[in-house]
């Protein structure tokens, strides 16, 4: 019957990218694993730390940029003399996308390099992916994201933003505005559905009314259905935690069923500057992010780090919060290292704590207890040029509180969190 | 009941980009039974040509139409040189046109990343696609955005001039022989291979067409065309191999049906039981809605 010969020619096409999906998780370099402290390579000249940022695949737009921030610091210490006396040799793997390949490029990079450190990773998968990999070989990775909190390894630096220094300012400021209503829109994986968990529990505390939540598959591009739903609700504000691609869509969509930011605010915590410049600055003008840092943030350091980068890549390349993250994390394990004497993972962790740096978004501090940072949370007012304005800051640095356990309304969730991550 | 309305629209207007995306397939897959997966590029191609020509031509809705028969030659262009040099000489072995055309789809994405840049790509929507109509007044208004109502139109109009070209002009007759019988079409004095060269243009063609209504409604970016192909190929397949009138059904009967699910339930679920459904209509359907009978005993 050749009428059905279509099909399964279809049918083979998708098991056909499947296997070829699939295949590049079956290569693996080294399987000699001990176990025991990574064993770091301090005999030559230099010290190889490893940069693990997508280079292809969907996350590539947003990763390219954190190595570029890398290089840039790493360039600024070994202008400066480098550390311990050692200038910086970067080692650079393509994590392609894929939460697998992230897991054995870090092998590769702890095991044959000898890496004193690794900096990246963007998704909370590919975090995942890679944290057993480090804890089995005592190694460290610097996290340079924001992401959903509830995790605290001795293997991994965050110096990104948790929850508490992203989300909870961004409710702290819609209530403050007199934001009673709230609706709900994010991509169907954990950053999400663990943000939003947070959100409910702050508004059963505050008495803001959730009207509806919604989630898309990553990567989905038809929105006109929420945006129907959205609309439909009168919410005074919508949340938004969608990721990449779907907040092109959802914005058009969100024009186009003639909300605005006047009438309907959204608050964003996944769009910053590159992502503006994908969907539009027209589209956005008006609407709120919330972040630690912009590329407008007032300061001498950002000033000089804005410069720098925009020397280096392109007098048109904005920065933005996940790439000072990533620029910050370089210049912080350098000043552990110096203060610890030290390029051991266990001597670098016992001086981190208390170590600062002046960085573009202003001082940060190491909490040696979390690994995370203390951070200044900001609300940002996306402008028609396309840059983000300061709206509303908190009143310096936020100490870091990963499971929200100073917060009595978030009793139990991180609990419950990890129970349904099991 | 304007809710129940609404819906309707919104499921009407998802079947239009799902039937502009498909229908270029239709021909290339459905009539001529070569498996294209460079096809979800050639629309990037078109979404490109918009994103291209917004340089010269400032102003947004003139470039937007201009783009319209730039990107359907651009996309024909790149449909032809592919059937030229690959696929002309594979038709009779469709699993390697199906591996060719894979390899040729991931070069073309990496092309375009090389080009553009890895990052999307951001085109101005004109002004007269930015607003409303509003069908229904009143507390409970029923509203109808331009844009969609735009591709709805593109859409049919895409479908109607297919259809006359199939139907009324000797070209069309030609197609239409060489896919029900490709021997005897070839006995009766018909050129096939340059047939096929047509019908692929066209199919291409097409393909750029849809690009240019989705930089309407979604990010323009190096991977846009994996986004859609696999609904592209089900709206194909659901529809029946070889007929227009089966893909038009199946991208307005899908759409519809996925907005009505997504009002319902959550966008998540909805894809799940829209997959699950179309998995147990080919069970009852295997050809699908509809088919082309044809002498061929094969």
């Amino acid at each position: 019957m050749p009428r059905a010969r279509g099909t399964r020619y279809t049918a083979i096409a998708l098991a056909f990218a499947t296997a070829v999906a699939l295949s590049a998780c079956g290569a693996r370099t080294d399987e000699e694993s001990s176990g025991s402290a990574a064993e770091i390579d301090t005999s030559g000249d230099t010290i190889k730390v490893g940069l693990l940022n997508s280079l292809s695949g969907t996350m590539a737009i947003s990763e390219v940029t954190v190595r570029d921030a890398l290089l840039l610091a790493i360039d600024e210490i070994n202008a400066a003399g480098g550390v311990l006396g050692k200038q910086i040799e970067p080692i650079s793997e393509d994590g392609a996308s894929d939460w697998p390949t992230f897991a054995e490029k870090s092998e590769k990079l702890i095991q044959q390099d000898h890496v004193a450190a690794v900096f990246g990773c963007w998704t909370s998968a590919s975090r995942k992916a890679v944290l057993p990999v480090f804890e089995q070989n005592g190694s460290l990775l610097f996290y340079p994201v924001q992401y959903e909190g509830l995790e605290q390894s001795p293997n991994i630096f965050y110096t990104g933003a948790t929850t508490n220094q992203q989300i909870i300012p961004a409710l702290d400021y819609l209530r403050e505005e007199g934001v009673e209503s709230l609706y709900l829109v994010g991509s169907d994986y954990v950053f999400p559905r663990t943000a939003n968990r947070v959100i409910n529990a702050y508004a059963e505390e505050y008495g803001i009314e959730i009207v509806g939540e919604d989630y898309a598959p990553l990567g989905s591009t038809e929105f006109s259905t929420i945006a129907n739903k959205v609309e439909a609700s009168g919410a005074d504000a919508v949340f938004n935690t969608l990721n990449g691609d779907s907040n092109v869509s959802f914005f058009r969509e969100y024009e186009a069923s003639g909300l605005t930011a006047e009438s309907m605010p959204v608050m964003s915590v996944s769009i910053a500057e590159e992502e503006v410049r994908g969907i539009g600055a027209e589209t956005l003008e008006g609407q709120l992010t919330s972040w630690n840092y912009y590329q407008t943030t007032e300061g001498e350091a950002n000033d000089r780090f804005v410069a720098a980068y925009q020397e280096r890549y392109g007098a048109d390349k904005p920065t933005s919060d996940p790439m000072e993250a990533a620029y910050t994390s370089v210049h912080l394990w350098a000043a552990m290292v110096e203060a610890a004497g030290s390029f051991e993972v266990e001597d670098v962790r016992a001086a981190a704590d208390g170590i600062t740096f002046d960085a573009p978004e202003g001082e940060v501090t190491v909490d040696g207890e979390t690994q995370h940072l203390y951070k200044t949370s900001r609300i940002g007012r996306i402008g028609a040029d396309g840059l983000i304005t300061e709206v509303w800051s908190s009143e310096g640095p936020i100490r870091p509180d990963p499971f929200l356990r100073e917060y009595d309304w978030a009793e139990g969730l991180a609990e419950a969190a990890a129970a349904e991550n099991e | 009941m304007t809710v129940i309305l609404t819906q309707a629209f919104t499921g009407v207007s998802i079947g239009a980009v799902l039937l502009l995306i498909a229908l270029g397939l239709s021909l290339t897959f459905g009539q001529m039974g070569v498996i294209n997966m460079a096809h979800g590029e050639f629309i990037m191609a078109g979404a490109y040509t918009v994103y291209m020509l917004q340089g010269p031509i400032h102003s947004a809705g003139f470039s937007l139409l201009v783009a319209l028969p730039v990107a359907f030659a651009v996309a024909g262009a790149m449909g032809v040189l592919l059937e030229w040099l690959l696929i002309r000489r594979l038709y009779t072995r469709p699993l390697d046109t199906l591996l060719v055309t894979w390899g040729v789809s991931l070069m073309l994405q990496q092309l375009a990343r090389d080009l553009f840049g890895a990052p999307n790509v951001h085109t101005e929507a004109p002004d007269w696609l930015s607003g409303r109509v509003t069908l229904i007044g009143g507390d409970d208004p029923l509203t109808l955005a331009h844009a969609r109502l735009f591709i709805l139109g593109l859409a049919l109009a895409a479908v109607v001039a297919l259809t006359l070209t199939l139907r009324l002009t000797p070209l069309g007759r030609r197609i239409r022989a060489v896919v029900q019988h490709r021997d005897l079409a070839e006995a009766s004095g018909i050129p096939t291979a340059r047939v096929d060269r047509v019908t692929f243009l066209i199919g291409s063609g097409l393909a750029g067409l849809a690009g240019v209504a989705l930089t309407l409604v979604g990010p323009i970016g190096p991977t846009m065309g994996t986004n859609v192909i696999i609904d592209a190929f089900l709206v194909v397949v659901v529809g029946g191999i070889g007929q227009l009138k089966g893909a038009v059904i199946a991208a307005f009967a899908l759409g519809v049906l996925q907005s009505v699910l997504e009002y319902s339930t959550t966008v998540s679920v909805a894809r799940v039981v829209v997959l699950v459904a179309i998995v147990a209509f080919l069970q009852w359907r295997p050809q699908g809605i509809h088919t082309v009978r044809t002498r061929s005993l094969a």
